[in-house]
């Protein structure tokens, strides 16, 4: 009894601990002017802020593309090292788990360098970040990747189909594709995920995502910001709470956390 | 970029880098950077264990638990710049709980500013530590197996004895083991300080963003790289100590 009271407790102590500030972000955002009550021109001048509005539109291309790019690369590479080359798999998952040690900030001082030869040959458009952000989302697509691999009989079902004559591409494409779909889906969520919230590498390489213009605004525009930091992170609640039900629905069994940063597996 | 900390403006060897970047502001910004990190560990480790309890003792399919685990994972990983901003409006100088607060003659800065300090980063760093400890902690609490409390139940112990003596030793490992990942995830975390903080350069990842932007810092080009050493060092160091913990924590629970 007393285990109940105390659960109830900690519920509504740290609900209210988090409900707070966004109950205040939605205060502060509509808030009137001098002479008080509800105002929402902060909300409405979202859609007409053009800086606003592009860099919105470039971090939804830079997170479609990111995600494209890295099931391109990191599911045929998974695939083909768990069947031919399972010797490679501790090294494979070294290097998808490395970008976790390495802090984005110190990222960029490695990378900033490199970046004035990818502005010179690609020029300087922010969907050249795609390159980083690959790198970024490696272990979190690995993780979900690998639990989805796990889970299907891999060698058997590839090998009954290119004994009946499939080439490797349908066999990427028709029986591991639908085999792994749910965790496909995990991790390119993730990705978008990672991608809009991206900002420090944006921010230090000067380009302008979403993130970065949020923070721009917030030195001239304190209510446009608030008001579109919240709409961002409840469409990105909105976003998981699908996925979360999506995925219940397609794995109830083993159905490992997507969101864990390494919780279950071990980098070394 | 480990090379690069090693080598002065001229392209020479050179271990200055490095020296001045374990001394003066530099190893100050690291103190404080190490204590942010214990902190904001320690304090999201034990409220996120006692969230995720909280959680799991629910349904698991319940929308309990899919609407805490996606807003943990919305500002864990999301967060950053937003967080600073929900802040703002909550405890900055015309955030919602300081007029709340004045209206009633609080004033909550009556110390100084300290939202764009230490302990505004410490209290903003907790509101992403606690859903990243839910996250990588709720796993370890589903591997608790039923069959273990009924155990020590048939054998007459009390709820303490369970807790103390089955569930405590078999979590340690992960409970401890995350706490050391949120070290190292604060650690590394700069979204939500620089959007915070503007002015001045408390941890290191902000004095790195200093070396980075900076047009007057010169002859020390490479010390943001000599900077960004240590820090990985750091990483490095806390991560190896996760490995090891997580395979203690597999032996149980899996």
């Amino acid at each position: 009894m007393s285990a109940r009271i105390f659960r109830y407790g900690v519920l509504t102590v740290l609900g209210a601990f988090f409900l707070l500030p966004l109950v205040a972000m939605l205060e502060f955002s509509t808030r009137g002017g001098l002479g008080g009550g509800r105002d929402f021109s902060a909300w409405t001048s979202i859609a007409d802020d053009r800086a606003l509005l592009e860099a919105i539109a470039t971090s939804l291309q830079l997170a479609v593309l990111t995600s494209a790019l890295m099931l391109v690369l990191l599911l045929p590479t998974m695939v083909w090292v768990h069947l031919r080359l399972p010797a490679l798999k501790r090294l494979l998952e070294f290097l998808c788990l490395l970008p976790l040690v390495i802090p984005a900030i110190v990222l960029v001082v490695g990378i900033a360098s490199l970046y004035s030869w990818v502005t010179f040959f690609l020029g300087n458009s922010a969907l050249t970040l795609i390159f980083v952000y690959v790198v970024l989302v490696l272990p979190y697509a690995y993780r979900a990747l690998e639990s989805g691999l796990a889970a299907m009989d891999l060698r058997t079902l590839s090998e009954a189909a290119r004994s009946l004559g499939a080439g490797w591409g349908t066999v990427l494409l028709r029986v591991v594709l639908p085999g792994v779909k749910g965790a496909v889906l995990s991790a390119s969520l993730l990705a978008v995920a990672l991608v809009l919230g991206e900002f420090t590498l944006a921010s230090l390489l000067n380009f302008p995502t979403l993130q970065v213009a949020i923070n721009l605004t917030g030195k001239r525009d304190a209510a446009l910001s608030i008001a579109v930091s919240l709409a961002a992170l409840l469409l990105a609640f909105g976003l998981l709470l699908a996925l979360s039900a999506l995925v219940g629905r397609t794995r109830r069994s083993r159905a490992a956390p997507p969101l864990a940063p390494a919780s279950q597996g071990d980098p070394s | 970029m480990v090379a690069g900390a090693f080598v002065d403006d001229a392209g020479g060897l050179t271990l200055d880098n490095v020296r001045t970047a374990a001394s003066g502001p530099y190893l100050t910004a690291f103190v404080r950077s190490l204590q942010l990190s214990a902190i904001t560990a320690v304090v999201g480790a034990v409220l996120g264990a006692l969230l995720a309890w909280a959680v799991v003792t629910g349904a698991p399919d319940g929308w309990l638990r899919r609407v805490v685990t996606s807003a943990s994972g919305v500002l864990a990983q999301f967060g950053g710049v937003t967080l600073a901003f929900a802040f703002l409006a909550t405890v900055g100088f015309e955030g919602l709980v300081t007029v709340f607060l004045r209206d009633r003659g609080i004033d909550l800065f009556a110390g100084g500013a300290w939202i764009f300090e230490l302990p505004g980063l410490v209290l903003v760093y907790t509101y992403f530590q606690i859903p990243l400890m839910v996250i990588v902690f709720l796993p370890a609490l589903d591997g608790l197996k039923p069959q273990w409390l009924e155990a020590a139940r048939s054998l007459g112990g009390s709820s303490w004895t369970y807790w103390r003596r089955v569930a405590g030793p078999v979590l340690a490992p992960a409970f401890f083991g995350s706490m050391l990942l949120l070290f190292a995830n604060s650690f590394s975390a700069y979204a939500t300080a620089a959007a915070l903080v503007s002015q001045g350069s408390p941890i290191v990842p902000l004095q790195i963003r200093n070396l980075q932007t900076s047009e007057v810092v010169l002859g020390q080009q490479n010390l943001g790289r000599a900077l960004g050493l240590g820090m990985v060092l750091v990483v490095v160091v806390v991560m190896s100590a996760y490995a090891l913990l997580q395979r203690r924590t597999t032996r149980w629970l899996q």
